[in-house]
């Protein structure tokens, strides 16, 4: 019973795994852009719903529809002044562009917030704690039920999106040829302004269930990353399905590992990544080989 | 009135100077060929006309508006399109959705989706198949359709036999012949130097940037273009003034 409480709990971890890297992925995906400042943009959100919650007392769900059209607005302009133009440069110059991108969020986080750790727990009342008893022996948070099915919802809604209608048709032709994409007709540097604008509306809403989750602080973008990061390469480059996947693998590997040993949680985590990540090289050499 | 005109182009790619000085019009329901040696510039010609690539001098009017600043995406959408080299079809993307793309981004006109099968009846099959498996001659029906469906008003073929079976080409030419006498303005690139004399009403012949020869298709011989293709003619002419 133990074991299968684990992997339960496994799952809806992975379901937040999934929320915070449901961004990092479809910028990864389409704009071939490793976004280093993603865990530093989702603490911003987090930060930015605090200060509304703080200032007027409205729930964060309120404050959270507030705060997504400033950090769409925010993507769209990342995209036209900054990644757009490193993009220009080479693969390699939007890794450095985001990491110092990353490293001024930060400090103007801890400039205008200080150092202190916050939450949003407070200001969602009983949702932080309450949970839903399966059996007698099994409990699901009920916040953790919440951020499960955000996560299914957001990923399948922009796995839809991407698929059905035209803008997400758009995005996916400029992802793969941007240069024929502009002979049939696409703009190409508004597809990914659009895209950016869409990837960091996502990371809001992943930072804004971050804040409700646990406490966080101006430093706390980059420990989110690694997990987020972790998630989209284990469910591969480009898609939705596979990042939701990717965090419940993480997340399930991470609850075994615990319940084995006390430091098996990070672990078993890294170990399912690094094996992922192994095999995928290795048959990728066994194919060129072949 | 000509519907397309370059004007002195000048096209380069860095050091290199692709297409020189290159004027030429198309009229309405033209057919022009554009044919010479490998890297003679008509691929560059081309994709300067339909804005991929920036000249470094010279104008490209399309309807007597210039359009040299214009990108490449509003080009489409006020009437020019390419349909590149090698195909390039979107992969990981289905037939059906090559096809999507081009029609949602395109000027709305008589080409539809429906159209395009009509015409290319072999892509029915693999309408819902992803457009990296399919065979050459299907990936470049697909490619046609896609520029068919911008509803251009001049359409840019740049070697659309390049790599397929011979009975493939057959089929495309089938379908090229019939847009032809359907009234389409086209501009092709193309190496079969017969094929091009008979689906053409006008030939232009580039070597080394240049159009070296150019007139009505029906008043050229092999022989005359072959001579401006290998530039035979040129090395001549200092013997004759000496």
């Amino acid at each position: 019973m133990i074991w299968l409480n684990q992997i339960i709990q496994g799952v809806l971890l992975g379901g937040y795994y999934a929320l915070i890297a449901c961004g990092l992925s479809f910028m990864f995906g389409v704009m071939r852009i490793i976004n280093l400042a993603h865990g530093d943009l989702a603490v911003l959100a987090a930060f930015l719903v605090w200060a509304i919650v703080d200032h007027s007392g409205m729930s964060p769900f309120l404050a959270l529809t507030i705060v997504l059209p400033v950090m769409g607005a925010l993507g769209w302009l990342l995209q036209r002044a900054m990644l757009e133009r490193s993009l220009r440069a080479g693969a390699l110059v939007p890794l450095l562009t985001t990491f110092g991108l990353g490293i001024v969020i930060q400090n103007l986080l801890f400039a205008q917030f200080g150092a202190d750790t916050r939450s949003l727990a407070p200001a969602i009342g009983d949702l932080a704690f309450d949970s839903w008893s399966l059996g007698s022996q099994i409990y699901v948070g009920q916040l953790a039920g919440l951020i499960f099915v955000v996560a299914v919802a957001l990923l399948g809604g922009l796995q839809l999106f991407l698929a059905r209608t035209p803008l997400g048709r758009a995005i996916r032709a400029t992802a793969e040829d941007p240069d024929t994409a502009e002979l049939v007709g696409v703009d190409s540097r508004a597809v990914y302004a659009a895209a950016a604008a869409i990837a960091v509306m996502t990371v809001a809403i992943g930072g804004t269930f971050l804040g409700m989750r646990a406490a966080f602080a101006p430093y706390a973008g980059p420990a989110q990353l690694i997990f987020a990061f972790e998630a989209v390469v284990i469910g591969g480059l480009g898609s939705m399905w596979g990042t939701l996947l990717g965090g419940i693998v993480l997340g399930v590997a991470q609850n075994l590992g615990a319940q084995i040993a006390p430091n098996g949680f990070l672990i078993a985590g890294h170990t399912v990544f690094l094996v992922v990540l192994g095999g995928r090289l290795l048959r990728q050499r066994m194919r060129r080989a072949s | 009135m000509s519907l397309l005109a370059v004007e002195r182009l000048d096209v380069r790619h860095g050091q290199l100077q692709a297409v020189r000085d290159v004027s030429l019009a198309l009229c309405e329901g033209e057919t022009l060929a554009l044919v010479g040696a490998n890297g003679a510039g008509k691929t560059t010609l081309l994709r300067a006309i339909a804005g991929a690539h920036r000249p470094a001098g010279g104008r490209v009017l399309l309807d007597g508006v210039d359009v040299t600043r214009v990108p490449a995406h509003r080009r489409v959408a006020q009437g020019i399109a390419l349909v590149p080299e090698g195909r390039r079809l979107f992969p990981g993307m289905s037939v059906e959705e090559n096809l999507l793309v081009a029609r949602a981004n395109g000027r709305p006109g008589p080409w539809t989706i429906e159209r395009v099968l009509e015409v290319f009846p072999m892509l029915r099959a693999r309408f819902k198949a992803k457009a990296g498996s399919l065979s050459g001659g299907e990936q470049q029906a697909t490619a046609i359709g896609r520029g068919l469906l911008a509803n251009p008003r001049v359409l840019l073929l740049d070697e659309v036999s390049l790599g397929l079976a011979p009975v493939a080409v057959e089929r495309v030419y089938a379908c090229l012949e019939n847009l032809i006498s359907a009234g389409a303005t086209l501009l092709l690139v193309e190496q079969d130097l017969g094929r091009a004399l008979r689906v053409a009403t006008r030939v232009a012949c580039m070597l080394e940037g240049r159009i070296v020869l150019e007139g009505a298709a029906s008043g050229m011989t092999r022989e005359q273009v072959t001579e401006a293709y290998f530039g035979l003619g040129r090395g001549a002419l200092p013997k004759q003034a000496a």
